[in-house]
């Protein structure tokens, strides 16, 4: 173990510079967001995940977020594990019809002001899951969405460039 | 030695590839029956269809596989999980979905259903649901100093949604009930009188760890059924992807339990591993969890130019990181605590169940699907199956690491003599005549375990598709092996099994 914890005092960190946000994610978002609210939060966010039926796929690169690459925290932002601490929802998957109960108490849980975030091509629109006598159809047809971040699953860059967005949506409102 | 079908009698039916599908009788159901309740053969699969119920199971030797259907003229069956208690959450699932009903069931519980769809038996007559909402019975529990502890759905991690009910005596788990189902997206349903593009993109979609396993045993299920091969390449490919996906899971797994023993830093080496892994796939393959790149008849993507360069190239610092962080989790005192003697499943219960992957064969249960069924190319590839004795989570943990070995050397192979030629052949004939019908059956190896596929072509189309995810047969495992463990190593525990959610709630 000593080697290992000696080695990371002389080599470099893996951590990648931060993607440029994204621009698309960034309008949406200054329709949504009020100013006011960020000021209030300042730059830090706690983000509460909620996987509503999705297939595993986004949690895995959501996941990857907190690796040496990405490095979530240097942001300010970081997961808890009760959406009481949270700011934001990070949803997933299609919202079962089996999870749409217990999305929508966790949002009732999460102090206000909060943010919802749905992530992947299911979260929009139900995806590929459209249709199913067990899926509502999106995110947005149970709780109210403030950003959609796209991709199936989206990269952990695509998320991370989404997350900067919602940070910085602010001054650039 | 007696092949299973001396055994099962009746008619066989024609189109069903690669192993005999029979309509068999009730006796002869109740025959096959017990021959699994007396440990001569292992429950593969049990699904519904309509007005019919099939039953895959193998018997003595790895490729002794059939399936038995048993047609249900009144709407019931006779239940399999009285003397079997594998098949008991199958058949609940069967019940749900269908409304079939199993007859001697032990558990009439509904499975899957929570109750919130606007539909009842949605594969099957599909009547409105009942406006009001039935209440779900947990297991009674009695004694003194019990307390219960509801867990779930929306849990504490970055992780999917079940729901946990723990009956505790003080720090010790008396016992665990799971309740599945919360993200059932209805994957059945939507396959049926899908085309077989479509079918492919949702099996993909069935566990998205596991999307490489699942688009090759579907493949092989589509490929089976139209009596198709794909070309030698595609075949390596599939398994150097395979692989890969082998790879990144393991060292996600290995370090999330080191991590639920609060040893971060193995966590964090592991998912330094775990990324490269899925850089190097995004490099060659073009996507980061290779999704849709595996559809019957072969590939979709070849590999990019700098794509082996870049998989050497990984592998070799993978090589030379990976030995420090299994000496680190062999020497780490604390963390051996915590990991051996924990969550202990008996090779008795394991070979009751047919659980696969790391669960079966850290428990003394030696199934590798890709050794035993030994579907193309492992036929031809050097690779040994590790096999523990001690059923825990440490057992689980060192079982993950011997894979990560195997796979190494199975990457190196594959990249070594990777064959020349085409990467898919054509699915279905082009000249007008009836497009592919047939069933098949299907298998690959995932990182947890077997995944079956079964499959009912028409006419180019996917009449009824089912997809068994491995942790089918691991989920009761886990209640079993939390018990008398302390509540404190449920996440431990857990994760060692690392069961699907979405590939069992399909």
């Amino acid at each position: 173990m000593r080697r290992t914890l000696f080695e990371s005092l002389t080599h470099g960190p893996l951590t990648e510079p931060p993607p440029m946000r994204d621009d698309a994610a960034l309008a949406e978002l200054a329709r949504s967001v009020e100013r006011a609210a960020r000021r209030l939060l300042g730059r830090s966010l706690a983000i509460r995940e909620v996987d509503a039926g999705s297939c595993n796929g986004c949690e895995l690169e959501i996941h990857a977020l907190n690796n040496a690459f990405y490095d979530l925290e240097r942001f300010g932002l970081r997961f808890v594990a009760s959406p009481r601490h949270a700011d934001v929802l990070l949803v997933t998957g299609p919202v079962t019809r089996n999870m749409a109960e217990a999305l929508l108490r966790t949002y009732n849980a999460t102090p206000d002001p909060k943010w919802v975030v749905a992530v992947g091509a299911c979260a929009k629109d139900g995806g590929v899951f459209a249709g199913s006598y067990a899926v509502t159809g999106g995110v947005s047809a149970v709780v109210p969405v403030d950003l959609h971040i796209a991709g199936c699953p989206p990269t952990p860059t695509q998320l991370l460039q989404g997350l900067l967005s919602l940070l910085e949506g602010g001054a650039a409102a | 030695m007696t092949q299973l079908t001396d055994i099962a009698r009746g008619e066989e039916v024609s189109g069903h590839r690669p192993w005999p599908r029979l309509r068999v009788t009730p006796q002869s159901w109740r025959t096959l029956v017990n021959e699994m309740a007396e440990g001569r053969a292992t429950l593969l699969g049990l699904w519904g269809d309509a007005g019919e119920v099939h039953m895959a199971v193998v018997g003595e030797t790895p490729r002794d596989v059939i399936v038995a259907s048993l047609q249900c003229p009144d709407g019931s069956f006779p239940s399999v999980g009285a003397l079997h208690p594998p098949a008991i959450r199958f058949e609940r699932a069967i019940h749900s979905l269908f409304g079939l009903k199993p007859v001697g069931a032990p558990d009439p519980r509904p499975w899957l259903d929570l109750s919130f769809w606007n539909v009842q038996h949605p594969l099957g007559a599909g009547r409105p649901a009942p406006v009001a909402r039935s209440t779900y019975e947990f297991l009674p529990v009695e004694g003194e100093g019990l307390h219960q502890i509801p867990v779930g759905p929306v849990h504490a991690g970055i992780i999917e949604p079940g729901h946990f009910r723990f009956t505790a005596n003080g720090e010790t788990v008396a016992r665990l009930e799971e309740r599945l189902g919360y993200v059932h997206k209805g994957i059945e349903s939507l396959m049926a009188g899908a085309t077989i593009a479509r079918a492919t993109t949702l099996a993909g979609r069935t566990s998205g760890d596991s999307t490489v396993a699942y688009a090759i045993a579907f493949a092989h299920a589509v490929e089976a059924a139209l009596n198709i091969e794909p070309p030698p390449r595609a075949r390596s490919l599939r398994a150097l992807m395979a692989e890969l996906e082998r790879l990144a899971n393991h060292f996600g797994d290995i370090g999330a339990v080191c991590n639920d023993a609060s040893f971060s830093l193995m966590h964090a080496h592991c998912g330094i591993l775990r990324e490269l892994v899925l850089r190097a796939a995004a490099t060659a393959f073009g996507h980061r969890l290779m999704m849709d790149r595996v559809i019957p008849g072969g590939v979709t993507a070849e590999l990019a130019s700098d794509g082996i360069a870049r998989i050497r190239e990984t592998l070799a610092e993978l090589r030379q990181r990976f030995p420090r962080l299994i000496e680190l989790y062999d020497n780490t005192a604390s963390l051996q605590d915590r990991t051996a003697a924990t969550g202990i499943v008996s090779a008795a219960l394991v070979r009751q169940f047919g659980a696969g992957g790391y669960v079966g064969r850290g428990s003394g249960r030696n199934f590798d699907a890709r050794k035993d069924i030994a579907y193309p190319p492992y036929d031809r590839l050097d690779f040994t199956v590790p096999v523990l004795d001690a059923g825990d989570v440490n057992a689980r943990v060192w079982i993950r690491i011997r894979e990560v070995e195997q796979s190494f050397a199975l990457v190196e192979q594959l990249l070594a003599q990777l064959p020349e030629g085409a990467i898919a052949v054509a699915v279905g004939s082009s000249s007008g005549e009836r497009l592919g019908s047939g069933e098949g059956l299907g298998f690959a190896e995932g990182f947890r375990g077997d995944v079956l596929a079964w499959l009912r072509l028409d006419g180019g189309r996917v009449a009824r598709c089912h997809l068994r995810d491995p942790s089918w047969l691991q989920w009761p495992l886990l209640e079993a092996a939390i018990e008398g463990n302390i509540v404190a190593d449920f996440p431990l525990c857990n994760k060692s099994f690392n069961c699907s959610y979405s590939g069992h709630d399909l």
